[in-house]
């Protein structure tokens, strides 16, 4: 079923994405100005994110992480590897953890996207996973953190109560270059403890 | 190596029901790539290692969602996540085996996105094919990785022909072992494959992993009574235990009668390009009791035949330990 890459394609694909790299108006000008078949997905969709409704015009090809990056200005969500490696773009999906880089836009739509701006309560105070985080001094540079806060408050959504093994396999999806693993199982377990 | 924020433009479809992705499957023929959770197919994309005109997306078909049961034994939606895959209570209490390799597979988060079809559909992870290289694989007429110097720890000992990358899907050996078959629709209807005449090797199909044919999609994997509520023993060997594929990988299911095994099947993980059975094995346990002195008798009957690269002789001795274990583990 794959189409095999072929070399010309292969050159054309290059190409076209030198051009990308350089200027981000010329890759949206180059992508809107192509003709859609019949039957093809709408680019102007509502996107339901962090609680409220959103429109906005999606390319087909665009990950969820670029989405709501660069076109929502929710810029919490981290792009790091941009394939799947490391767990700094995880946002939730109807309560659920997923690679934001590694989800079409297009096929969240009529979802509940939660990103890490969405996790504070209604008066504004912190999510537990949060306050746990800063009172266990887990993250250190700060990089993954945000990551790491989403996967761990989606963990705590499917199971309130982990043993500190659940939290440790609940959280094996995001990399932390710091290595402070074990002071993110502390805010876990304390975040658990918070919660209940 | 390089990658890209974005992906090249193409067409997305979005179909609702089987009938109408079947029926864009027929029409845009290989124009199209059929997306499952795209945990495979965006590397690909985003490294321009391959690309396609024109995407079907699969996500929408609430039918192709979910475990039923069946007269004989469970059917499991092709767009079925591994991590439902791997907590159904049905399958976790009949077929453990195919619970624990999903399990295994990439991330938390891979497995919440990623389905079973694409897992068993999923491309090889030779570095230098997915790095864009006309290999063999993608059409041209050399292998990078079956070369003295070349990066072959990864690589087969068993089944090459030209190419030696391996199959690299978790769930792949376990649906081998549990004998289940593929249901493939396309606009002429269904076709029912094995398992084990799903995935095939180089010297069937260099370019593919899978029996699948341009516009068909996989619909249903299905899994019979037969091996249900065995005795089950997976494990996967992998460099760190999170996101890395296996470096061998073993699918057992036995029929016990008290200490002896009636009957077995034993299926080798990342090894070839498909999940291997190891039917001498099969063989010599038959009648044995699950124990060690078993476990000893069968020694290296497993790699026999094997055929090494520069960088991969440990999978010899880890295929034969990963046996033992098996055997031993009562
Ligand atoms: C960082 C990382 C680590 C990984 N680790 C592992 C691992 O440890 N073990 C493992 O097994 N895999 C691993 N994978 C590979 C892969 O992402 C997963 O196996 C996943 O299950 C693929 O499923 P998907 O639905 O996302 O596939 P997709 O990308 O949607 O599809 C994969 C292929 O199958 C085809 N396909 C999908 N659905 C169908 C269908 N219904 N009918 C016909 N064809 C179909 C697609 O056209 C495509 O060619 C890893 C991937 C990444 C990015
Ligand atoms: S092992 Fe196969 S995929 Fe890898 S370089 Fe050789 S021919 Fe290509
Ligand atoms: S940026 Fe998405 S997993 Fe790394
Ligand atoms: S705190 Fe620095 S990467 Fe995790």
């Amino acid at each position: 079923m794959n189409p095999k890459i072929t070399r010309r394609r292969f050159i054309k694909g290059v190409i076209f994405s030198a051009t990308a790299a350089t200027s981000g108006a010329g890759y949206y000008i180059a992508t809107a100005a192509s003709s859609r078949s019949a039957g093809a997905v709408e680019r102007l969709i509502s996107l339901s994110v962090n609680g409220r409704t959103r429109r906005v015009d999606v390319l087909p090809q665009e990950t969820l992480a670029h989405t709501i990056r660069y076109r929502l200005n929710l810029t919490g969500t981290k792009l790091a590897c941009n394939r799947g490696e490391c767990g700094a773009c995880t946002v939730m999906i109807d309560d659920v953890a997923n690679y934001s880089c590694s989800l079409l836009t297009h096929q969240v739509k009529g979802r509940e996207i939660t990103t890490v701006e969405g996790l504070r309560a209604a008066n504004g105070s912190l999510h537990p996973v949060q306050q746990a985080f800063i009172e266990e001094l887990a993250p250190q540079c700060g990089f993954c953190t945000p990551g790491q806060v989403v996967a761990a408050a989606a963990l705590l959504i499917a199971n309130p109560n982990p043993s500190r093994e659940q939290a440790r396999q609940g959280l094996s999806g995001n990399l932390c270059r710091c290595g402070a693993y074990d002071h993110y199982l502390n805010g876990v377990m304390r975040a658990a403890e918070l919660i209940s | 190596m390089p990658s890209h924020d974005v992906m090249p433009d193409m067409e997305l479809y979005q179909p609702l029901q089987v009938e109408d992705a079947v029926a864009l499957a027929d029409r845009l023929g290989s124009r199209a790539w059929l997306l499952g959770g795209g945990q495979d197919t965006y590397g690909w994309l985003k490294d321009r290692a391959k690309t396609t005109e024109a995407m079907i997306d699969l996500n929408g078909i609430e039918s192709l969602r979910g475990v039923r049961e069946t007269a004989d034994g469970i059917e499991i939606g092709a767009l079925t996540t591994l991590t439902e895959v791997a907590t159904n209570t049905l399958i976790n209490e009949r077929y453990g085996l195919l619970s624990s390799a999903a399990g295994r597979v990439a991330s938390p988060q891979i497995r919440n996105a990623g389905t079973l079809g694409g897992n068993v559909s999923q491309d090889v992870r030779c570095w230098y094919y997915r790095r864009g290289l006309d290999c063999y694989r993608a059409g041209g007429n050399l292998c990078y990785a079956d070369t003295p110097e070349g990066m072959n720890r990864e690589h087969a000992i068993f089944g090459a022909s030209r190419c030696v990358a391996v199959n690299p899907s978790d769930t792949a050996p376990a649906l081998v072992a549990l004998e289940a078959s593929m249901v493939l629709t396309s606009v002429d209807g269904e076709r029912i494959v094995a398992a084990e005449d799903y995935f095939v090797g180089p010297a069937i199909d260099i370019e593919n992993t899978t029996a699948l044919r341009t516009g068909e999609i996989l619909t249903a994997v299905r899994i019979p009574s037969t091996w249900a509520n065995a005795t089950f023993y997976f494990e996967k060997v992998a460099d760190r235990n999170v996101w890395d594929f296996a470096l061998v990988s073993m699918a057992v299911a036995m029929k016990m009668n008290g200490s002896t095994i009636e009957d077995s099947r034993f299926v080798c993980g990342a090894v070839e390009c498909k999940p291997r059975r190891l039917t001498e094995v099969e063989n010599a346990v038959r009648g044995r009791n699950r124990d060690e002195s078993t476990a000893a008798s069968i020694a290296e009957l497993a790699s026999r035949g094997a055929r090494v690269l520069a960088h991969n002789q440990y999978k010899v001795p880890l295929m034969d330990s990963l046996v033992k274990r098996a055997l031993q583990s009562a």
